[in-house]
């Protein structure tokens, strides 16, 4: 069996009296695009923060690389090779694209800086065009190709991305998910939260369907783009 | 025309002087979104400390400098870490209170180490000023101050466009969760800020206090005002915006002092201060800048 690169173990995160995750647990694998689909409000992006150290579960625990990372807070842990690129993309509007994927860098050393641009900028063409632009002056979908670039110049060994598709047009949607194979298949890690399920059961190795903050079905993505309930609940019949 | 330029060469030193206090108030506050309401106070330490180390210990001017800009830097550390980061999460208005809290502190705590009674402080500049320019009453301490304020503004523009720390802090300034997930340590980025925006204090007191020599514990609270206003009025959170905002604020005052009333200047510096947020509210150089969906 391949390496397992996550695992969490039965968390439970609270928003003050609100139970967010109940006992959720799921693994990822070296070499894998795991996906989390759900509802909006299941508990995907909660999941995730956690998982980086944006949010700290109250029990249960997670290992990333073999390593106990529950209380490890979310800046620590890009070095340690985990990369979130948080829902809305949360670009920093002021600063420049190139500006942008340098701070992905920001724990590199800054050796690695030209040879990230230039791994970036590879699948990433439209990055190149415009690295001189100001960060907010790009389309919803350019700002989702920066997030996603940023994040990979941390040279992370898995990439969790929240919402790809979110707000952006059909064929961007495509487009970003075309981006998000051709980055499996270069070797990278993945966990995708998604509400797109069509699109991120089509491409998952793995996936997990969560319900109100729990971890309700899961199983390859084959087998949950088949499942009658996943088809009634997600996927429109 | 000679008594203009002679209040002009008045307006921009005072101006200079606001310049770098705003400065440190733009810093801080871009970053930790917060108005350090002590700042203020922390220019009259860095002034008493230059004081008791040219004064009492009879060192050279340059020492004293070095020594209040390390004194305030770590007393900006301090204050951050034991008044504001404990409230990291609580609202604004407790910050404000705070922070308001600190001024006191420290005004009292000056009042208890130096007393009440004025310092009569002594320049640290002394060199001759050619007679030409002596007759426009440009001063050593003046030509010093607008240099030492061009220096620290090209040096931050450098530092915060071209150097990795100073990206990360404007990094912070917009996100603080995005440039967490970058692994830009954001406490410690803060941290840095006050340490640059209390050195730049320091500075700040010594020359305010060479070019008027009167130190009391109070000496900080009005240039500290109106550093804010100059801060606000070039756009909070801008750096160029401070530059501009403190310089202007300073020859407003020397005009309004020299032509209308030296009672009515500072009505009129925070009448032209209102006048401006009702037209653009930003400041100045105030960005706005649309969110994309």
């Amino acid at each position: 069996m391949a390496h397992r690169i996550l695992n969490v173990e039965a968390i439970n995160v609270y928003y003050g009296a609100i139970h967010a995750i109940k006992d959720v647990s799921f693994q990822v694998f070296d070499g894998e695009i795991v996906a989390l689909i759900g509802a909006n409000g299941a508990g995907k992006s909660t999941t995730l923060k956690t998982v980086s150290g944006l949010l700290r579960p109250d029990t249960g625990s997670v290992e990333f690389m073999g390593e106990d990372i529950t209380r490890t807070p979310a800046d620590k842990l890009v070095s340690r090779g985990l990369a979130h690129v948080p829902e809305g993309r949360r670009v920093f509007a002021q600063m420049t694209v190139e500006e942008n994927l340098e701070m992905g860098a920001y724990t590199r050393p800054n050796s690695e800086i030209a040879p990230g641009l230039e791994r970036v900028y590879a699948h990433f063409p439209r990055l190149r065009e415009r690295r001189r632009q100001v960060a907010g002056t790009l389309s919803g979908g350019e700002q989702q190709m920066l997030a996603m670039g940023r994040a990979l110049m941390s040279n992370p060994h898995l990439l969790m991305l929240d919402e790809p598709s979110m707000g952006l047009a059909p064929i961007l949607i495509e487009q970003i998910f075309q981006i998000v194979n051709d980055l499996h298949e270069s070797g990278t890690t993945i966990l995708l939260v998604e509400q797109n399920a069509q699109m991120a059961l089509s491409i998952a190795t793995r996936a997990y369907v969560m319900e109100t903050g729990k971890v309700a079905l899961s199983g390859t993505g084959e087998e949950l783009l088949h499942n009658d309930d996943v088809r009634r609940a997600y996927l429109g019949g | 025309m000679t008594v203009f330029l002679q209040y002009l060469a008045n307006g921009l030193t005072m101006g200079s002087v606001y310049a770098i206090i705003a400065l440190g108030y733009t810093m801080v506050y871009g970053i930790a979104k917060m108005l350090n309401f002590a700042h203020g106070d922390v220019i009259m330490i860095g002034a008493y400390v230059s004081f008791v180390v040219t004064s009492y210990l009879g060192l050279p001017a340059i020492v004293s400098v070095l020594a209040a800009a390390a004194v305030c830097t770590a007393l900006g550390i301090l204050i951050e870490g034991l008044a504001y980061k404990p409230l990291r999460q609580a609202g604004p208005l407790a910050v404000l209170i705070t922070a308001i809290g600190v001024s006191y502190f420290l005004q009292n705590a000056a009042q208890l180490i130096w007393g009440a009674t004025p310092k009569n402080f002594t320049s640290i500049v002394s060199f001759q000023v050619p007679e030409a320019l002596r007759a426009y009453n440009v001063s050593a301490v003046g030509i010093v101050t607008v240099a030492a304020c061009l220096i620290i503004m090209a040096g931050l523009m450098w530092f915060t466009g071209k150097t990795k720390m100073g990206k990360a802090m404007r990094a912070c300034s917009e996100d603080k969760a995005a440039a967490q997930l970058m692994g830009i340590n954001v406490n410690r980025t803060i941290s840095m800020t006050f340490a640059i925006g209390s050195a730049l204090a320091a500075i700040a007191g010594v020359l305010l206090c060479s070019y008027s020599p009167v130190l009391q514990p109070t000496t900080g609270s009005m240039p500290g005002i109106k550093a804010f206003t100059a801060a606000v009025f070039g756009g909070i959170g801008s750096i160029p915006g401070a530059f501009v905002g403190g310089i202007l604020l300073g020859i407003i005052e020397a005009m309004a002092q020299a032509y209308i009333s030296t009672s009515l200047a500072n009505s009129i510096v925070f009448g032209v201060l209102i006048v401006v947020l009702l037209v653009k509210p930003a400041g100045l150089f105030g960005k706005y800048v649309p969110e994309k969906v």
